[in-house]
């Protein structure tokens, strides 16, 4: 069985996350092909040769591709398609955006969000946040997927696949990037930190984030926030966790002022050790903590990052 | 223009869901159910865009059952204009949903098809790519932000870095994220007037379209328990706990 995996990245570096949708491939089992969709991504190319298990990397540097546009990488996918009977892409914002459109133009379905590889055509996915895990059998000759990266051991970097220039441009013409307003950051990203430290609404506005630092910095950890802290307008919409925002399972997650609701827990309760920091004895958070503390945060959090 | 509100009947958000003794899936048996939180969404920024002028009518379509009628109800007390359902007793799959859907964009010719970006019942992320890709439109997923400028609509989008805002031509899917608005309640007045508005029922069989499912559920199970954690009394335990009993700190 062959299999091409689409490699995440930002035309500079290769998400982390590829290396466990590769991971999710090997599970499948077959010759694993990375496609690397970018402009001006050479440096992306250079990480993709080297990640354990694959056997060839495809690359699409145009700039038709630089902003990763839905309708185009869809386009260029599909014109693979044909000598795969897998293909695999990261459920992040790019895979989630893309796949179902290559999907509907070679007349299968998705089966979005794979944690487990049960068989080359059944995979395990959670459902209602979380709260129910459904196996899944594709019915179709072509399986696309998009995967959760939590679900998957990262593959290690010491392969040395063989580089394949492609020279296919496909450009739908009716879509194009305007502009870009990122969140530039010196921490890791939510996704691939060890240990990430996330604020609620109880820690009631913007600016007391500034508390989670000095514990972020000491810990190497990222910052994330609850979809109401995000929607309280405290921090921007790419630091929420949860079943609509980023799923993460870092070996470490504090939630400081977060109660808990049901679609936060769906992003954040695979980690493999959840601290609790809430004033609230009741709050639905100490449910699924391994260790919880009653207190003001306005209080801890000064004397934690004292002690740590 | 014309705007087409695909929307889904879901559980409740508030209630949490369990799992058939048998695991054949989960029990949806008297449990409140609602229209899907993102549909939501949809139909309040296209009956924004009808007061601001730039829509003439929008059109609230969905997929289901009889029971469905009630979320195009919602969507017509939400001030939607009309409504559509598209009969069918069974559980579709993306791809099928997405094609009957094709069959309505045809029919109506809406200039934007705007959609949840998810169902927090199956969670795919899916029908919105989907329909774009079957009526070759271009897509604008997880927007945040949706303005029009001629004849074209630009998406400010909610991405893992941040933000992103593309162009689209006309016609054009856009898919919601939750910071795209904050719904209205329905007034009473309005929910009687949208007992009255007009809501047409089409038969998925009559769409000519082959609806074979093209996944099997095989299983549902609950999710892995967490076994419960201990409440500790101050900081200097926490640490203590944290460097020698879990060992995630050093």
């Amino acid at each position: 069985m062959s299999i091409l995996v689409f490699a995440e990245h930002d035309n500079s570096a290769l998400k982390s996350e590829t290396l466990k949708t590769v991971a999710a491939a090997q599970a499948i089992g077959g010759d694993i092909t990375l496609l690397v969709a970018g402009h001006n991504c050479q440096s992306v190319v250079d990480a993709a040769v080297k990640v354990n298990g694959v056997g060839k990397v495809l690359v699409a540097d145009n700039a038709a591709y630089e902003h990763q546009l839905a309708e185009n990488i869809s386009l260029l996918v599909v014109e693979l398609a044909s000598d795969y009977e897998h293909i695999l892409a990261t459920a992040l914002t790019t895979g989630k955006n893309f796949m179902p459109r290559v999907a509907a133009l070679l007349d299968v379905t998705q089966i979005s969000d794979i944690i487990a590889v049960e068989s080359s055509d059944t995979f395990i996915r959670p459902i209602y946040a979380g709260n129910a895990i459904a196996t899944v059998q594709s019915l179709d000759s072509k399986k696309i997927i998009t995967v959760r990266a939590t679900g998957f051991d990262a593959v290690t970097t010491d392969g040395n696949a063989e580089v394949v220039t492609l020279d296919t441009v496909t450009d739908s013409g009716n879509s194009c990037h305007v502009s870009d307003e990122l969140t530039v950051s010196e921490r890791p990203d939510l996704g691939a930190a060890s240990v990430v430290i996330s604020g609620g609404r109880g820690m009631q506005n913007g600016d007391n984030f500034k508390l989670l630092d000095g514990i972020a910095d000491k810990l190497g950890a990222a910052i994330g926030a609850s979809r109401a802290a995000v929607d309280a307008g405290f921090v921007p919409n790419d630091m929420q966790v949860g079943q609509t925002g980023k799923i993460v399972a870092p070996d470490l997650y504090i939630a400081v002022g977060i109660s808990g609701a049901i679609q936060h827990l769906a992003g954040m309760k695979d980690s493999k050790v959840i601290v609790a920091i809430n004033k609230d004895p009741e709050a639905p958070i100490f449910q699924v903590a391994d260790y919880g503390i009653v207190a003001d945060l306005f209080e801890a959090l000064p004397e934690l990052e004292a002690k740590l | 223009m014309k705007v087409l509100v695909p929307i889904k009947r879901v559980i409740d958000y508030n209630v949490k869901v369990r799992v058939k003794p048998d695991n054949s899936n989960v029990d949806l048996a008297n449990i409140k159910m609602a229209i899907n939180p993102f549909c939501e969404i949809a139909v309040e920024e296209a009956v924004r865009l009808k007061e601001a002028g730039t829509a003439t009518e929008v059109i609230a379509v969905s997929i289901g059952d009889k029971s469905c009628q009630e979320q195009l109800r919602t969507a017509l007390a939400l001030g939607a204009d009309r409504a559509i359902q598209i009969e069918t007793s069974e559980n579709l799959d993306s791809l099928n949903i997405a094609k009957l859907l094709q069959k309505i964009v045809e029919e109506e010719q809406p200039q934007l098809v705007i959609l949840g970006k998810q169902a927090i019942d199956s969670d795919n992320n899916q029908t919105g790519q989907m329909l774009g890709a079957l009526t070759g439109m271009p897509q604008g997923t997880f927007a945040s932000v949706v303005k029009f400028e001629g004849d074209k609509v630009n998406v400010t989008r909610e991405v893992d870095s941040g933000l992103q805002t593309i162009a689209l031509n006309l016609p054009a899917i856009v898919t919601t994220d939750l910071r795209l608005n904050e719904p209205r309640y329905a007034s009473l007045p309005n929910i009687m007037k949208a007992k009255r508005k007009p809501l047409d029922v089409k038969a998925a069989a009559d769409f000519g379209i082959d609806l074979t499912p093209r996944t099997k559920l095989l299983k549902v199970t609950p999710p892995a328990e967490r076994q419960a954690g201990i409440v500790v009394e101050t900081i200097d335990e926490l640490v203590d706990k944290l460097k020698n009993e879990a060992k995630v700190i050093s």
